[in-house]
């Protein structure tokens, strides 16, 4: 499909050319941030014989709230080092939006590489209390509720539109976890029958433990490269045809929670869907790895996407198995982009979300030839 | 949806308009010192100033964070450090502000101690505020022994050793 009939300029490609990640562990006990970043960082560049002085551009996602640290990003940094003196940039959220902010840089054309790393330990916290700071600060944040609670919510709207049952939630969680046997790096993996799940008490009714994330400590890291630098650093990248995020109201009363029309939104903007606009769904796609938390977020993401029952969705396991603020969603890059990286599939879409209840989303598409006049996607 | 009215409308009916809201907020934290820091706190138990070596440049960072931030690199070699070193900058304290420990003024230092490459903050007692000077040396004063634990704490402050001033060329990039 050409650039005018999806209104979207033409890109530049850029490639997933290197992946690393820590085991996604309950709690780090021994290592500080840095301690935990630096031999991934090591990892993301020896896998393709590089430096840092190879990387024009780096770019980081964390938040201080949850190791109550402030500058705890530019601490960090000493996991890479800085001297000379390096393009660096630090988002305050997932490291997903970090890789976006360096795939706008690399699509300037002054840089060809970047490095984007991601941390995040959730278990210093008492995260019920963190993410309740995120909500709005008059009416809501005082009442301190928690995100069990929300997401509850937000799963009784999708059981009262006769979208989901308690059943589906169990389905979801069943096959994530069982998927993560084969994932070394999740935290949670276990081969459970549907039943037997919904055997457990509800934490929040409707949602029972399974459909709960754990608590998560792990760090992310990716490099990025363009055009021929891509296919010089490795055999096979995973080319981002398209990415695009978008934000939706903050009010959770002014959202109808069953659906995420910013995901509809951000698929679209990132080219996922077909020239029909849209309907009815993803074309082509091997695999997603789809950043849902809870077990009810996944149904209502699925639906946005306009997924087929064909698609692996979440093979790593996804959030059920391993949920590390800030870093859950650029490992659904990391994974998705691994995907094509080791020829099993060859067109992927990869999610983030942040916020409450789905309240912000990010859409990548990845695939093993770059869009554009050249690639298969034109 | 009730009609709440405006703020003019608000003050027009004679109620004050809300200008405030307070939201007390706490959060508490478990903090992970880490593997360096760690090493680094049990040498302050035992009155030892445990910094480590940087293996690509040699430079030696005091507290250690397990990583030299110039080259990326665990730093894994560990070495004592003195128990004394140079004021390389300084401010005087003459602000009192909720919660200060210690009588106004005194003097907030930046202390490179011999065979470091990294200067730390530190307090400088038994001496006149306006009796400092960059250059200045000085001695870690410890607590009693008995006392020494896993914390900063079990240094009460830093005070003149009497020896004469360390040379500015010495220091200049520590500043």
């Amino acid at each position: 499909m050409s650039a005018a009939a999806t209104g979207r300029a033409a890109v530049r490609p850029v490639g997933v050319v290197s992946v690393a990640q820590s085991k996604s562990v309950r709690r780090e006990d021994h290592r500080n941030e840095v301690e935990i970043l630096m031999p991934v960082v090591t990892e993301v560049f020896a896998n393709i014989g590089v430096t840092k002085s190879d990387m024009g551009f780096v770019c980081s996602g964390s938040t201080d709230y949850l190791v109550g640290a402030p500058f705890s990003f530019v601490m960090a940094l000493d996991a890479v080092g800085v001297w000379p003196p390096m393009r660096e940039s630090h988002v305050e959220m997932d490291g997903a939006w970090a890789l976006y902010e360096a795939w706008t840089l690399l699509q300037e054309g002054e840089i060809d590489t970047a490095l984007v790393y991601s941390f995040g330990r959730s278990s210093p916290s008492q995260l019920d209390r963190v993410l309740a700071l995120q909500l709005d600060p008059y009416y809501m944040a005082p009442l301190w509720p928690d995100p069990v609670a929300l997401a509850a919510l937000q799963a009784q709207a999708l059981i009262d539109a006769g979208k989901a049952t308690e059943k589906d939630f169990a389905t979801v969680a069943a096959r994530s976890r069982r998927d993560a046997l084969a994932n070394p790096n999740a935290q949670v993996a276990k081969d459970q029958s549907v039943e037997a799940l919904l055997a457990d008490d509800y934490v929040v009714a409707p949602l029972r433990r399974h459909a709960l994330p754990p608590i998560t400590d792990a760090v992310a890291c990716v490099v990025l490269a363009a055009g021929d630098r891509a296919r010089e650093l490795c055999e096979r990248p995973a080319w981002i045809t398209g990415i695009d995020h978008r934000i939706e109201a903050h009010a959770l009363g002014a959202r109808d929670l069953s659906v995420s029309s910013s995901t509809r939104l951000a698929a679209q903007g990132a080219g996922v869907f077909d020239a029909s606009g849209g309907v009815p769904g993803a074309v082509d796609v091997d695999v997603a790895e789809l950043h849902a938390p809870f077990a009810s977020q996944e149904l209502i993401l699925r639906e946005a996407l306009g997924l087929s029952e064909a698609v692996a969705v979440n093979p790593s396991g996804g959030a059920l198995a391993a949920n590390a603020l800030m870093v859950a969603g650029l490992l659904r890059i990391v994974e998705a982009a691994s995907r094509i990286m080791d020829g099993s599939a060859r067109r992927a879409v990869a999610h983030a979300t942040s916020g409450p209840c789905l309240q912000q989303n990010l859409v990548c598409a990845l695939a093993a030839e770059p869009a554009g006049p050249a690639g298969k996607g034109a | 949806m009730t009609d709440v009215g405006t703020l003019t409308d608000s003050a027009a009916s004679g109620e004050a308009p809300v200008t405030t809201l307070s939201t007390p907020i706490r959060l508490d934290y478990q903090y992970t010192a880490g593997l360096s820091q760690s090493r680094f706190l049990h040498g302050i138990a035992q009155g030892k100033f445990i910094g480590q070596r940087c293996p690509a440049c040699h430079q030696v960072y005091v507290p250690p964070r397990g990583s030299c931030p110039t080259d990326g690199v665990a730093t894994t070699d560990p070495v004592e450090l003195a128990n004394k070193g140079t004021v390389t900058t300084y401010c005087v304290v003459n602000v009192p502000f909720q919660g200060q420990s210690i009588e106004i003024p005194y003097i907030c230092a930046q202390i490179l101690l011999d065979g470091a490459n990294i200067a730390f903050m530190g307090l400088i007692q038994e001496l006149p505020a306006d009796q400092v000077r960059m250059g200045m040396r000085v001695e870690a004063v410890w607590l009693p022994k008995e006392q020494w634990g896993l914390t900063m704490a079990s240094v009460k402050y830093f005070r003149p050793n009497g020896e004469p001033d360390a040379d500015y060329e010495t220091f200049k990039e520590y500043l």
